[in-house]
């Protein structure tokens, strides 16, 4: 029962982290909240499984697909909402958008009804037993392409010359600036990145949850700010290591207590983190808003 | 008035209130995601006093507000030494603790919700609450916590500088925003006649929080304003059908790319103002 519950929160929580890696990104590099990402995540969800149902490709290519089209839909996010609103009002541009994740959830209504949907069961699972211990080859296809997408989102960020400018203009934008990083650009790169990453986390979460519907952001969004909080504000690895603990917590305390609690769980570590550990775990630096 | 447009006008009223909840706070520099929290705990306090213990509608109004105050006091605490993002986190979380709370709250139905109070709220309780509410803030701002709330929102360490205490201002803030909230969420059950856990969630909060940001953070008729225009423009475009909420996010996408204050501002209002007692003179000299 434990370590099925271990491997479950695992799995879950590496989906998570994808998310909220995205989170953090943004946040570190724009100081804002992106309420509309749980839409992206959302919308990632739905477009990797009209793949499948027209198509009839596999997994893999919709979890392609489910990427370029939310990485995209992420820039025209950027564009739309954010690059032309006033930076010196704080608040405006976390209000745009969240207009932007009314606008994307009604349109993911519109397009798709209210109803939940799954994935076609196409995949060939072979169940794994070790012991007491069920492992499917779905899990662990989930898990895997969780852990080996992050492991490719550390690598860019810290071998790359696109992470280093990221990193700069996550310090300092004007120093970046003025060192002749185009920050606009690296602003888009950041958008695309993330919203890549929930695409990816959209499809995977689908065939965890066989529950794909247009009302699946609002939660990730809540999710989302737990584990940047966890982790520290804009620390990637923090985001990472986040979203595996909370997805652990989650699974045991609906596996050892009642599941109505799971939200409460969550919330309360949010809080107790707030009060004793602004930082996050890991420690970071403190922005002030 | 049909019944329809009633209804409309009475949640046009709750929104002001709860908008008005939310800018008390806001003004000193406060921002706080926990509104319908509160709101949930005057409506389920009010609800379970006029339907279990017979108390009298006004009565449990009141106290449903006052239990949201302490409520708000005890979330202030921690709120004193927590500023900008981590705030915002810090109230969402509590409310939506608040929120589970109710959902496992059985005394008054847990997960299938509550039910079976009795019509109370009309169009003359609600608008009566916003007259009062709005000669509060408008005689707020000149008096001594007015001042005090203006200049911490301004620079909060100029403000202890120049003696303003800032604990009991943050939480008399926090305390009244929420006593606010409580009414609001009193007045929706005796009118909504039914509630749960799920309609206090996380959006609620935000929605009223975009009512205050849309009218303008600046000054308090911008929480009226926003929540006013807010909860027409959705009924108004009744004809888009499916695609109004599509045209209701893209208005405040709009909006704040143009207008990133908000539909008023300080300049705005004392503009209008002077205006009006320009016009009011000239009537009196001929």
């Amino acid at each position: 029962m434990f370590f099925q519950q271990l491997i479950n929160g695992l799995m879950l929580g590496a989906t998570y982290a994808l998310v909220a890696i995205g989170y953090t990104l943004i946040f570190g590099i724009l100081n804002l909240l992106h309420f509309a990402h749980g839409e992206v995540f959302m919308l990632g969800a739905f477009i990797g499984l009209q793949l499948v149902l027209w198509t009839n490709c596999s997994i893999a290519v919709a979890l392609v697909g489910a990427m370029i089209g939310a990485g995209l839909l992420g820039l025209m996010i950027e564009r739309v909402s954010f690059r032309h609103v006033d930076k010196r009002y704080h608040l405006a541009p976390l209000i745009s958008t969240i207009g932007v994740s009314i606008i994307l959830q009604e349109f993911g209504v519109t397009i798709f009804g209210g109803d939940q949907l799954s994935f076609p069961e196409t995949i060939q699972v072979v169940v794994y037993r070790f012991g007491s211990i069920q492992v499917t080859s779905l899990h662990l296809w989930i898990l895997g392409t969780a852990l080996a997408l992050m492991t490719v989102i550390h690598l860019v960020i810290h071998r790359t010359k696109i992470g280093i400018a990221m990193r700069v203009t996550a310090e300092n934008a004007t120093t970046a600036s003025l060192m002749g990083i185009n920050t606009d650009g690296v602003v888009s790169i950041t958008f695309l990145i993330s919203s890549a990453l929930a695409g990816a986390a959209g499809v995977l979460i689908g065939l965890v949850y066989h529950a794909i519907s247009p009302f699946m952001g609002t939660a990730m969004v809540l999710k989302g700010f737990t584990i940047m909080l966890l982790g520290g504000l804009g620390n990637v690895k923090g985001a990472m290591v986040g979203g595996i603990l909370l997805g652990m917590v989650e699974v045991f305390s609906v596996g050892y207590l009642a599941s109505s609690y799971k939200d409460g769980f969550s919330f309360g570590i949010m809080i107790l983190i707030l009060i004793a550990r602004p930082t996050g775990l890991f420690g970071t630096r403190l922005h002030e808003e | 008035m049909s019944g329809y447009t009633e209804s409309i006008f009475i949640f046009m009223g709750i929104n002001i209130i709860m908008a008005l909840s939310l800018y008390l706070p806001c003004s000193a520099g406060q921002i706080s995601l926990a509104q319908a929290g509160f709101m949930a705990i005057g409506a389920y306090t009010s609800s379970l006093l006029t339907r279990d213990y017979g108390v009298p509608f006004y009565p449990a109004l009141v106290l449903g507000g006052l239990l949201a105050a302490m409520t708000g006091v005890l979330v202030g605490f921690p709120a004193i030494r927590i500023k900008g993002i981590y705030l915002l986190l810090l109230t969402l979380a509590f409310g939506e603790m608040v929120r589970v709370f109710f959902l496992n709250f059985t005394p008054a139905g847990g997960a299938s919700g509550m039910g079976g109070m009795e019509l109370k709220t009309n169009l003359v309780n609600v608008y009566a609450i916003v007259g009062v509410l709005i000669l509060f803030f408008s005689r707020l701002r000149g008096s001594r916590m007015g001042r005090a709330l203006e200049s911490m929102s301004d620079d909060e360490v100029a403000a202890e500088a120049t003696g303003v205490n800032i604990v009991r201002a943050k939480l008399v803030a926090f305390g009244v925003g929420a006593f606010m909230a409580g009414l609001g969420g009193g007045l929706y059950a005796h009118y909504a006649l039914y509630i749960d856990s799920s309609k206090f969630g996380f959006l609620l909060a935000v929605e009223f929080f975009v009512f205050v940001v849309f009218g303008g953070i600046e000054v308090f008729w911008g929480a009226i304003v926003g929540s006013v225009l807010l909860t027409i423009i959705p009924e108004a475009v009744r004809f888009l059908k499916d695609f109004r909420m599509i045209f209701f996010g893209m208005t405040i996408v709009i909006l704040m790319i143009v207008r990133p204050q908000g539909l008023l501002d300080k300049q705005l209002v004392d503009g209008i103002a002077r205006h009006a007692r320009r016009l009011y003179i000239f009537r009196g000299v001929s």
